[in-house]
C-alpha cells in the first residue's frame, strides 16, 4: 500500500511538471482574419485513399493558397457525427463541412439551427417530396454532388474500346442508388462505342461491408476474367484492391475509382474514374472566402472538372491516340449536351 | 467497508488514471502541444459547458447500460464480449416494434413494450452463448466474439434489404414512443442527445445492486463467479446460473440501444453505438463490476470519447483511444478479479 502511495505521488509530480510545458508552434484559436473552415470526416474516413483523402487535399490545398485554417474532427460512433458539426458551428467557424452522404440528416438539421454559418455536405443526398420534386437544402447549405455517370461513361466507352473480348465487366461495392450511377454510366458508355458488346455487372454485397471487402472483389473479378471479360472497371472502395489483384494475376485489366489508383496495380489499371472530391471543397472554402457562398445543389462533372479520367505518362502506353482522341470527342458530346448519359438502370 | 478495503478498491484506478495522464502528456508534447491546453480544453468542452456534458452523459448513459451488461457476466465468471452486438439487436428490435406501432400514443405507455423489445433483441443473443456453455461447455468467450460478427451482419442485411429508408442506413422514424430530451426540460442542454433513457439507466444500476447483492439468485450468481464447484456442492445449479447470467447480460445490453433509438434519432442506424460494447468490458473492470463504481466509470469514459472530439483538431483521435487503453491495462492488472481469473486459467493450463 506504501508503495502504492509513493507511486501515486511520483506521477502526479510528474503530471503537474508536464501540464506547464509549452512547446513553441502550440496552436492558436481561430482567427478571425483568414476563413475557418472545419471539416468531420466519415467514419474510420482519414487514409482511404479517394473519397476523405479527397476532401483532406482539398482542404489542405486552401490553406496553402488562400490562408484558410482549418480544423479537422474524425467521428468515432454515430452521434459523434452532429456532435463534430455542432462543436465546429458553436466554435464559429466560417464553413463547416461533412464528407459523406450520411452526414445529410445531420447537416439539413444545423444549417437551420446556424443560419449565418455556411455549411457543405460531400455526397449530400437531395430528398424529394411526394410528387418526386426535389425539397431544397436550406439557404445555407451547398449539396456537393458529383455527376458519377459522365466519368464511369467515358471509361466505360475506354473499356469497350481497349478490350477486344467484346466483354467488359464491373463490379460495384454496395447495392445501392449511389454505386447505380457508376454502374448507368458505364454501360451507357460501352453501348455507344459498341453496341454488341455485353457488360457483366456485380456486386460484392448489400451493405457498407461491401466497400471494405477485397477477398469478395478478386473472387468477382477472377470469375469474371474466367468468362472473358478484359476490362473490368470497380467503383467499391477498398473492394476494389482485391479486383487489381485478379487483374495482376490474370494479366487483363482494371480501371480504379474515385482517386488515381494506378499505384495500386502498375501495368494493370488502364485507367481511373477521378471523382473531383478535393476541387469541389476548395471550390466552396473558395466562395466563402469570396463572400459569394450560396446554399442550394451544385453538381461537378465533365464540364466542371469534378470528374475524368487519368491520362498520363503511366497509362498512356495502353490508351491508343485513335482511342484517346475518340475518348475527347465523347467528352466534348457530353458537355455540350449532345449525350445525354443515364444515371439511373 | 473498513478503510483497507477502501483503499485497496479505490487507489488502483488513481494509479491508472494518473499512468493515463503521463502517458497523455509525454503524447501531448510530441504532437507539438502543450499538455496544460489541450487537458483544459477537454475538461472545457465536456464538463466545462451544459452542451458538452449533456454529450458525456448521453455517452454515459449507453456504456452504464454495456457496463453492467458485461459486470453482471464477470460477476458468474463470464466473460460476455458480445455486448457489442446486444446493443444493436437491442436497438434494431426496438426500432422495428416502433415502426409497427400506431401513430400517437403517449411515450409513457409504450415504454414498457419498447424496454421490453430491446431486451428480447439483446436478450436472445445472449441467450445463444449461455444454453451453449449450459449445455456443451462452449467458451463463452469465443461464441459470444464471433456471434458479434453474425449477428451485426444480419442486422446489416436485414436493415439494408427490408427496412431501411432509400438513400440511407436508417429506419424509418418510430411512429410513437419517442422520450423526451433533457433539453426539453433544462434549455441549457440545447443540441446535446442526452435524454431520458438516463433514468432507465440508474434505474438498471439500481436494480443491478439490488439483485446480486439482496436477492438469493444473485447470491447464487455471485457464488458461481467465485468458485462453480463449491457453489455446485452447496446445491447451487450452475448451468442454469451460467444460461441466465449471460441472457439477462445480453438484455441489459440491448436496453442500452434505447438511448439512441427512442432517445436521440428515433431510428437504427447501421454502426449506431459502434463500440460502446467493448468499452462497457473496460467500464465494467475499470468500475469493478459495482453498480455505482460501473457508473462512474462510464461517465469517465464518456468524458474520454466527447473530449477527444473536442482537442480532435489539437491531436489525433488516437491520442485518446490510447488514453483509454492505458486506463484498462493499468486497472485490468490490479483488478482482484483479473488476476484471480489469470491464476486459475494458469492453473487449469498446467494441470
Amino acid at each position: 500500500m506504501r508503495k502504492l502511495l509513493i507511486l501515486v505521488g511520483a506521477l502526479l509530480i510528474v503530471h503537474v511538471v508536464l501540464l506547464f510545458v509549452s512547446p513553441s508552434g502550440a496552436a492558436a484559436p481561430a482567427s478571425r482574419a483568414a476563413v475557418n473552415v472545419g471539416i468531420v470526416f466519415d467514419l474510420g474516413g482519414r487514409g482511404d485513399k479517394s473519397f476523405n483523402d479527397g476532401a483532406y487535399l482539398g482542404a489542405e490545398r486552401a490553406a496553402r493558397e488562400m490562408g484558410a485554417r482549418v480544423r479537422f474532427i474524425e467521428p468515432g460512433e454515430g452521434s459523434d457525427r452532429e456532435s463534430g458539426l455542432r462543436l465546429l458551428a458553436a466554435e464559429g467557424m466560417d464553413l463547416v463541412i461533412g464528407v459523406g452522404f450520411i452526414f445529410t440528416d445531420d447537416l439539413t438539421q444545423l444549417a437551420k439551427e446556424y443560419p449565418n454559418t455556411h455549411f457543405a455536405g460531400v455526397d449530400y443526398s437531395v430528398a424529394t417530396n411526394k410528387d418526386g420534386k426535389v425539397i431544397p437544402p436550406p439557404p445555407n447549405l451547398a449539396a456537393l454532388k458529383f455527376r458519377e455517370e459522365q466519368g464511369s461513361f467515358l471509361v466505360g466507352a475506354l473499356a469497350a474500346l481497349v478490350g477486344k473480348s467484346k466483354k467488359v465487366g464491373f463490379v460495384g461495392g454496395m447495392n445501392f442508388p449511389l454505386i447505380h450511377k457508376f454502374e448507368a454510366g458505364y454501360i451507357a458508355g460501352v453501348k455507344r462505342v459498341c453496341p454488341d458488346c455485353e457488360v457483366i455487372s456485380q456486386y460484392a454485397g448489400v451493405t457498407p461491408e461491401a466497400f471494405r471487402n477485397p477477398g469478395k472483389g478478386k473472387e468477382l473479378a477472377l470469375s469474371q476474367y474466367q468468362q472473358g471479360v478484359d476490362v473490368i472497371f470497380h467503383a467499391s472502395g477498398s473492394t476494389g484492391l482485391g479486383v487489381f489483384e485478379a487483374a495482376r494475376q490474370t494479366n487483363k485489366l482494371a480501371i480504379g475509382v474515385d482517386a488515381d489508383q494506378y499505384d495500386e496495380a502498375p501495368g494493370f489499371v488502364l485507367t481511373s474514374m477521378v471523382k473531383g472530391v478535393d476541387n469541389a471543397v476548395f471550390d466552396a472554402i473558395r466562395r466563402v472566402k469570396e463572400k459569394r457562398f450560396q446554399g442550394g445543389i451544385y453538381q461537378y462533372g465533365l464540364a466542371e472538372g469534378g470528374v475524368g479520367y487519368v491520362y498520363d505518362q503511366h497509362n498512356e502506353r495502353l490508351i491508343p491516340p485513335t482511342v484517346r482522341a475518340r475518348l475527347e470527342q465523347l467528352r466534348r458530346d457530353i458537355i455540350e449536351g449532345r449525350i445525354n448519359v443515364p444515371s439511373t438502370r | 467497508m473498513n478503510r483497507r478495503t477502501l483503499e485497496e478498491s479505490l487507489l488502483p484506478p488513481v494509479v491508472a488514471l494518473l499512468l493515463a495522464a503521463v502517458v497523455g502528456d509525454v503524447l501531448i508534447l510530441s504532437f507539438g502541444q502543450s499538455p496544460g491546453a489541450v487537458y483544459r480544453l477537454l475538461l472545457e468542452g465536456t464538463w466545462g459547458n451544459a452542451y458538452g456534458f449533456g454529450q458525456v452523459l448521453y455517452k454515459a448513459t449507453t456504456l452504464t447500460f454495456t457496463g453492467l451488461a458485461v459486470g453482471l457476466g464477470l460477476r458468474a465468471g463470464l466473460f460476455n464480449i458480445g455486448a457489442e452486438s446486444q446493443v444493436a439487436a437491442g436497438g434494431f428490435v426496438a426500432a422495428v416494434a416502433g415502426m409497427l406501432l400506431p401513430a400517437g400514443i403517449p411515450a409513457l405507455l409504450c415504454l414498457p413494450l419498447f424496454v421490453l423489445a430491446a431486451a428480447l433483441g439483446g436478450g436472445i443473443v445472449g441467450a445463444v452463448p449461455g444454453v451453449l456453455k449450459a449445455k456443451f461447455g462452449a467458451h463463452e468467450v469465443i461464441v459470444t466474439i464471433m456471434l458479434n460478427f453474425i449477428v451485426l451482419a444480419l442486422l446489416n442485411y436485414l436493415t439494408s434489404a427490408k427496412v431501411h429508408v432509400p438513400d440511407t442506413l436508417h429506419t424509418p422514424e418510430l411512429k410513437s414512443g419517442a422520450l423526451f430530451r433533457l433539453s426539453d426540460v433544462i434549455p441549457a442542454f440545447h443540441g446535446s442527445a442526452a435524454n431520458a433513457t438516463i433514468l432507465l439507466a440508474v434505474i438498471a444500476a439500481a436494480v443491478f445492486g439490488w439483485y446480486l447483492f439482496r436477492t438469493r439468485r444473485g447470491f447464487e450468481l455471485r457464488a458461481v463467479g467465485l468458485q462453480p464447484r463449491a457453489a455446485e456442492n452447496a446445491g447451487v445449479h450452475v448451468g442454469g446460473v451460467v444460461w441466465r447470467a449471460l441472457t439477462v447480460s445480453g438484455a441489459i445490453a440491448g436496453i442500452g440501444g434505447l438511448n439512441y433509438v427512442l432517445g436521440y434519432k428515433h431510428y437504427y442506424e447501421e454502426g449506431f453505438a459502434s463500440g460502446a460494447g467493448y468499452l462497457g468490458i473496460a467500464v465494467a473492470l475499470v468500475g469493478r463490476n459495482h453498480p455505482l463504481g460501473i457508473v462512474v466509470a462510464a461517465l469517465l469514459f464518456a468524458t474520454l470519447s466527447q473530449g477527444g472530439l473536442v482537442v480532435n483538431a489539437l491531436v489525433p483521435k488516437q491520442m485518446i483511444d490510447v488514453l483509454q487503453a492505458v486506463v484498462i491495462l493499468a486497472v485490468a492488472t490490479s483488478v482482484p478479479e483479473v488476476r484471480r481469473m489469470l491464476r486459475t486459467s494458469r492453473r487449469t493450463a498446467a494441470t
